[in-house]
C-alpha cells in the first residue's frame, strides 16, 4: 500500500522566514543592502557551474578547498543547514544568499571564519533538533525516498551526534551493523534516536520503558545492550 | 336496640346517688359496665376519643356502628356522675383503698392463695381513680396519682422483686428474673387498668409518659440496669456451655432474651448494646480459641466440617434463642473467626489444604470448601488461584507427557506418526471435560472459577508439543476425525461430542488464525481427494466453528464445501456435453473440479509438461466451460490430481492410482525405456525439489515402478530409471501416495503474511476513526480488535507502526512522542 505524497522533504525548508535557523543568527542585520548581493552574487558563480546556474559537487569540493574545510567535514553539513539547500550536493542562488546573509560573509575568507565557528553555533543552539532532522531530510536524494540505509545511517549519526554522544553512537552503531531485521532506518526512527541519546540514561537504562511507544528497533538495541552487558 | 338502651336508662335512674361504691342492686349495671369496658377494641376506642366527646351525648364517627350504642351509655354513665353533686373524696381516703387492692394484686402475683378480682371490685378501684381525677381543684388528685401509680411499682421492686434476685445466682437468677418479668407484665396490665383514666385524659394532655411506659421504665431502671451485666455473663455462660455440648435449657434463654428486647420497647439499642456485643465479643474469644487448636490438628476436611457444623449450629442458635437480627452478625464473627483468620493457612495446608484436595479428587471436601470461602470476602480468590495452578501443572504435564513420547520415538528413530498427537489432544479433552465439571458442581459456575479454568488453559495450550502449536495438533485432530478411515472409529454421536470438545478447546488458542489454516489445508485434502468420511460431520463442525468464532472465521471452509457440491453438478453437466457431442470426447475419462480461488489454500501451479492424451481433456473442458461462462479464467492445479494408469506388467496387468505428476512422468516410459533423471526432469518441466519426490515414490518406495541405477534408497542428479516389467503385487489396484511437501512451514509463513495485513487494517481502521490516539491505547485496541483471531505479539504492532509511519499513513507528534497522528 505505497503512497505517493512526499509531504515531508520540503514543506519546512520554503518557510524560512521562521525557519529556525533564522533565530541562530538573529541580532545581525537584517538588511541587506544590494552592495552585499552583489558581492554575494559574485562569489556564488565563481564556484557556480554556468550552465546549471548552480553551485555543483564540484563547485563544492572546490569551495571545501579554498575554506579548508574537508566537503565530509560535518560544518559542510550545517552550511547546508544555514542555507536550507534541498538538494545534496548543489546549492541553488537562492540558498546561497540565503546562507551567506545569515553569516554575514561577503568574502571568501568571512566565510571561512563563519563556517569554522559554525559548530560551535549550531551545537549550543536551541535549534540543534531541527539541524538533527535537516541531516536526514538532506541524505533523501532519490524521488519519494524515506528511508536511509543502515550503514549511511551509521556514518550520519557519528557525524552528526558523534562528539555529544560517543558512547551511545558507537553502541548503535555496532548494533545497527549486527542486526538483520532493518535494512534501513526512516525518519521517525532517525528522530527517536536523538530523543533516546537525549533522554536515556545510558549506564543503566533504568529510564527505559519498552512499553513507550519507542521503536521497536530502539527496543531491541536496549534489549541487544542488556543481554551484552549481562554477560560481560 | 332501642328498648336496650331504655331499659338501662330506667336502671339507673333507680339507683341511689351519692355512694361512693355502688350496692348490689345496681350490680347488673356494673355487669353490663365491665362488660363494656373489657370490649377490647371498644378500649382503645374510647382511647382514641377526644375527652370532650364523652361528656358531649354525640357519638363519635370513628366507632362502628355496633357499638354506637354503647358508647352513648357509657357517655351517659360518666355525665350522670358528673351531674350529680358527688361528695368530695380526699385523697387519703381514696389511696387508702386503692392501697388495698394494689396489695391484693401484689399477694396473687406472690402466689398467695387470694381470689382473683372480682368484676366488682375491679370496677370500684377505677371508678375510685376516676372519681378522683374528676374533682374539682383542689380535689383533682390526677398528679398525686400519677406519682403515687409510680411509687407503687417502685416500692413492690425495691421491696420483693430486687432481694429475690439477689439472692440468686446464674441459671437460678435467670429464671427468677423471668418470672419476676412476667409478674411485672401482669402487675403493669392491671394497675394501668386501674388507672386507666389518667391515661385518657392527665397524661394526654400533659404529655407526659403513658402508664404502660411507666411501669416498664420503673423495672427497667430499677431492676434491668441493676442485674443485666449478671445476666448477660449468665446467659453468655449458658451459651457456651451448649456450645460445649451441654443440654440447656433454651426457653428460659429465649424469655431471658425477649426480656432484652422488649425492654427497649420498640428498639433494639438494650438487646444490642448490653448483649449482642459482649455475645458477639465471646463468641470470637470462643472459636478464636478453637480454631487456633484445630488448625493445628485437624486436616483441611475435618476443620471445614467442623467450621460448617459450627456455622449450622449457630444459624440454629439464632433460631431457637437470639434475636433474628442477630444472625447476620453472628454468622460473620464466626466466619470471622474460623475461615477468615486462618484462610491462607487452610488451604495452603501441605496434606490437605486445597491443592491436596485436587490431587485426591475430593470432590465433596471441594465443594464444602467452596460453600464456606464463598461466604468471606475475598476466600474464593486463592481458592480459584490454587484450582487455576492445578490445572495448569495437570496439563502442562500431559505436555511434556507429549513430548516426551515423541522425543522417545525420534530416539528410536521411528516415523513420528500422528497417533501420538491423537492421543495428546484427546487427553486435553478428557481434562478439560474433568475440571468443567468441578467448575460445574464444585463451584457452583462461579464466574471465577470459569476464568481460572480458562486462564489456565490458555497457558498450556499455547505451549505446543514438539515443534507443533496446538493449533496444528487440534487441526490434525480434526481431521483423523472427519477423514475415511481415521484412527478414531467413533459412532456419529461421538463423533458429534467430540467435534463439539474440540471446538470448545479451540477457544483457548490464542493462534485460531493459525489453526483456521491449517484445518483448511486438511478440509482441502479431504474434500478434493475424496476422503471426508461424512459430508453431515463436515458441515455441523462449520457450523459449532462459526458459533463461536464468528462468520468470518468460516466464511472460506464453507465456501469450499459449497464449491464441491457445486462441482459434482458441474460434472454431471460436462458429461452430458461429451455424450452429445462425441467428437470432442477425448477418450478418458475426465472429472475436473473447479474451485473458486480465495476460498482455498495456495497452491503452486506448475507449468509441467502434460502427456498429449491429458492436453486434449484439458482443452475439451475448456471448451465446455467455456460454452457455460464467460470471462473466467481457469487455472489448472496439476499437484491435486488424481490418475488412474494401467500397468501392463509381465505377470499381469495393475491399476495404478498415481498422482498426475506420478502419471506423467509414468507415461514418459510409453515411448523410452530408459530415461536419466536430467531427461525425466527437463520432459516434465518440474523442479529438482519435485522430479526428486516424485522418483523417490515410482522407485524407492514400497512400490518399485521403475527400476533406477544404482539401485538405493536416494536419488541423486545423476540416476537413470527404467521401466520395471517384472513388478507385481497381489491386488489388482494399488495406490502409489505421494508424500506431500512439508505444508507447515508454509501455512506458518502464510499465517504470518496474513497477520501483518490483520495487524495493519486494524491499526488504520482504529486511526481513521480516532485521528490522534496514544500508542498504548492503539496497541490495547488492536490487540482488542483481533484476539478473535490471534493474540497480536506488542512487538509486531510496533513493527507494522513503524511501518505506517514510513507509508505515511501515522506521524508522531512532535511534542509528545508517545502520541499518533493519522494522516488522512
Amino acid at each position: 500500500m505505497p503512497r505517493s505524497s512526499s509531504r515531508k522533504g520540503t514543506t519546512n525548508l520554503k518557510e524560512s522566514g521562521n525557519s529556525p535557523v533564522m533565530d541562530l543568527f538573529r541580532g545581525g542585520s537584517s538588511k541587506s543592502s544590494s552592495k552585499d548581493i552583489g558581492r554575494h552574487d559574485q562569489l556564488f558563480y565563481t564556484y557556480a557551474n554556468h550552465s546549471l546556474d548552480m553551485i555543483d559537487p564540484d563547485g563544492i569540493v572546490s569551495l571545501c578547498s579554498d575554506l579548508g574545510v574537508d566537503h565530509t567535514d560535518v560544518r559542510i553539513l550545517m552550511l547546508a543547514w544555514t542555507m536550507q539547500a534541498e538538494k545534496q550536493g548543489y546549492f541553488t542562488l537562492d540558498e546561497w544568499r540565503r546562507g551567506l546573509k545569515e553569516l554575514r560573509a561577503d568574502s571568501i575568507s568571512k566565510l571561512q571564519k563563519a563556517v569554522l565557528d559554525l559548530e560551535n553555533k549550531v551545537r549550543k543552539s536551541s535549534s540543534f533538533p531541527d539541524f538533527y532532522s535537516f541531516a536526514f531530510r538532506y541524505c533523501l536524494t532519490e524521488e519519494k525516498q524515506k528511508c536511509i540505509d543502515t550503514e549511511s545511517i551509521c556514518i550520519l549519526l557519528d557525524l552528526v551526534l558523534g562528539c555529544q554522544f560517543r558512547a551511545q553512537v558507537d553502541a548503535l552503531t555496532q548494533y545497527l551493523k549486527h542486526q538483520t531485521d532493518y535494512k534501513v532506518i526512516n525518519m521517525d526512527q532517525w528522530n527517536a534516536f536523538y530523543r533516546f541519546c537525549n533522554e536515556i540514561n545510558f549506564s543503566t537504562f533504568k529510564n527505559y520503558d519498552p512499553n513507550l511507544a519507542w521503536p521497536l528497533v530502539l527496543d531491541s538495541f536496549v534489549e541487544w545492550m542488556q543481554l551484552k552487558r549481562g554477560k560481560a | 336496640m332501642k328498648t336496650n338502651f331504655s331499659l338501662i336508662t330506667s336502671l339507673n335512674m333507680e339507683k341511689g346517688h351519692g355512694e361512693l361504691f355502688p350496692k348490689l342492686q345496681g350490680l347488673q349495671f356494673f355487669q353490663i359496665f365491665l362488660k363494656i369496658l373489657n370490649q377490647k377494641n371498644l378500649y382503645k376506642q374510647l382511647q382514641q376519643r377526644d375527652f370532650k366527646s364523652t361528656r358531649r351525648r354525640r357519638p363519635c364517627g370513628s366507632l362502628s356502628p355496633g357499638n354506637r350504642q354503647r358508647v352513648y351509655l357509657l357517655d351517659w354513665c360518666s355525665l350522670k356522675i358528673t351531674m350529680n353533686q358527688r361528695e368530695i373524696i380526699d385523697f387519703h381516703h381514696g389511696w387508702q383503698f386503692m392501697q388495698n387492692g394494689i396489695t391484693k394484686l401484689k399477694s396473687i402475683l406472690e402466689g398467695a392463695a387470694e381470689t382473683h378480682f372480682t368484676s366488682e371490685e375491679h370496677i370500684m378501684l377505677y371508678t375510685t381513680i376516676y372519681n378522683m381525677c374528676t374533682q374539682k381543684p383542689p380535689h383533682d388528685y390526677s398528679q398525686q396519682l400519677y406519682d403515687k401509680y409510680k411509687e407503687s411499682f417502685h416500692e413492690y421492686i425495691t421491696s420483693t422483686v430486687l432481694p429475690s434476685l439477689k439472692e440468686r445466682h446464674d441459671e437460678f437468677m435467670l429464671r427468677e428474673l423471668v418470672r419476676r418479668w412476667q409478674n411485672h407484665t401482669v402487675m403493669a396490665r392491671w394497675l394501668s387498668r386501674f388507672f386507666f383514666y389518667l391515661d385518657r385524659y392527665f397524661i394526654s394532655r400533659r404529655s407526659l409518659p403513658p402508664l404502660k411506659e411507666v411501669g416498664l421504665t420503673c423495672f427497667r431502671e430499677l431492676v434491668y440496669q441493676e442485674v443485666n451485666v449478671k445476666v448477660r455473663d449468665a446467659v453468655i455462660s449458658l451459651i457456651d456451655r451448649e456450645r460445649e455440648g451441654e443440654q440447656i435449657d433454651r426457653a428460659l434463654l429465649k424469655n431471658v432474651l425477649d426480656i432484652f428486647v422488649d425492654i427497649g420497647i420498640d428498639q433494639m439499642d438494650f438487646y444490642e448494646k448490653d448483649f449482642e456485643d459482649a455475645m458477639l465479643k465471646d463468641t470470637g474469644a470462643y472459636y478464636s480459641r478453637k480454631a487456633s487448636n484445630w488448625i493445628v490438628d485437624d486436616s483441611c476436611p475435618d476443620y471445614m466440617l467442623k467450621a460448617e457444623n459450627c456455622l449450622r449450629r449457630e444459624k440454629e442458635r439464632v433460631s431457637h434463642y437470639l434475636h433474628s437480627s442477630s444472625e447476620t452478625k453472628l454468622l460473620e464473627k464466626v466466619q470471622h473467626e474460623l475461615l477468615f483468620v486462618y484462610a491462607t493457612q487452610l488451604l495452603e495446608k501441605e496434606q490437605s489444604g486445597c491443592h491436596a484436595l485436587l490431587m485426591d479428587e475430593k470432590v465433596e471436601d471441594l465443594s464444602r470448601m467452596y460453600r464456606l470461602f464463598s461466604k468471606i470476602s475475598g476466600g474464593l480468590e486463592p481458592v480459584a488461584n490454587t484450582f487455576k495452578q492445578h490445572v495448569t501443572a495437570e496439563g502442562s504435564a500431559l505436555v511434556k507427557q507429549a513430548e516426551d513420547a515423541v522425543s522417545q520415538k525420534k530416539a528410536e528413530k521411528k516415523e513420528v506418526v500422528g497417533l501420538q498427537e491423537q492421543v495428546f489432544v484427546r487427553k486435553v479433552i478428557d481434562l478439560h471435560d474433568k475440571f468443567m465439571a468441578y467448575v460445574n458442581n464444585c463451584f457452583l459456575n462461579h464466574t471465577l472459577f470459569h476464568k481460572a479454568l480458562k486462564d489456565a488453559f490458555e497457558v498450556f495450550c499455547n505451549k505446543g508439543v514438539a515443534g507443533s502449536s496446538n493449533a496444528e495438533l487440534l487441526a490434525t485432530f480434526c481431521d483423523n476425525i472427519l477423514k475415511k478411515g481415521g484412527s478414531e472409529k467413533l459412532s456419529d454421536e461421538a463423533i458429534e461430542e467430540t467435534l463439539e470438545k474440540v471446538v470448545k478447546l479451540l477457544a483457548y488458542i490464542g493462534d485460531k488464525d493459525l489453526f483456521a489454516e491449517f484445518y483448511r489445508k486438511k478440509l482441502a485434502r479431504r474434500l478434493l481427494f475424496n476422503k471426508s468420511a461424512n459430508d453431515d460431520h463436515e458441515r455441523s463442525i462449520l457450523t459449532k466453528l462459526k458459533q463461536q468464532c464468528g462468520g468470518q472465521f468460516t466464511s472460506k471452509m464453507e465456501g469450499m464445501v459449497t464449491d464441491l457440491t457445486l462441482a459434482r453438478e458441474n460434472q454431471t453437466h460436462f458429461d452430458e456435453y461429451l455424450s452429445n457431442n462425441a467428437t470432442a470426447n477425448p477418450g478418458i475419462d475426465l472429472t475436473v473440479t473447479v474451485l473458486t480461488t480465495g476460498f482455498w489454500p495456495s497452491y503452486k501451479s506448475f507449468d509441467l509438461n502434460l502427456p498429449v492424451e491429458m492436453v486434449k481433456c484439458i482443452e475439451v473442458f475448456k471448451e465446455f466451460y467455456e460454452t457455460k461462462t464467460k470471462h473466467r479464467k481457469l487455472t489448472w492445479i496439476y499437484s491435486l490430481g488424481t490418475c488412474n494408469v494401467n500397468g501392463k506388467f509381465e505377470s499381469k496387468t495393475i491399476e495404478l492410482v498415481v498422482t498426475t505428476h506420478q502419471a506423467a512422468a509414468l507415461l514418459l516410459f510409453n515411448t523410452s525405456d530408459r530415461l536419466s533423471y536430467q531427461e525425466i526432469m527437463s520432459q516434465l518441466n518440474l523442479s529438482d525439489e519435485d522430479v526428486v519426490r516424485l522418483l523417490h515414490s515410482l522407485s524407492c518406495a514400497k512400490y518399485k515402478i521403475l527400476n533406477k541405477e544404482p539401485s538405493n534408497k536416494v536419488i541423486s542428479p545423476t540416476d537413470v530409471f527404467e521401466f520395471n516389467g517384472k513388478f507385481t503385487d497381489k491386488m489388482r489396484h494399488i495406490k502409489i501416495p505421494l508424500p506431500p511437501g512439508d505444508e507447515k512451514k508454509k501455512v506458518i509463513e502464510d499465517v504470518d503474511k496474513d497477520r501483518r495485513y490483520a495487524i495493519d487494517a486494524s491499526i488504520v481502521r482504529i486511526m481513521k476513526s480516532r485521528k490522534v490516539l496514544g500508542y498504548q491505547q492503539l496497541v490495547s485496541e488492536c490487540v482488542e480488535q483481533l484476539s478473535r483471531m490471534f493474540k497480536p505479539d506488542v512487538k509486531a504492532i510496533k513493527k507494522r507502526i513503524e511501518d505506517l509511519i514510513t507509508r505515511d499513513y501515522l506521524e508522531r507528534d512532535k511534542d509528545n512522542a508517545n502520541l499518533f497522528k493519522y494522516l488522512a
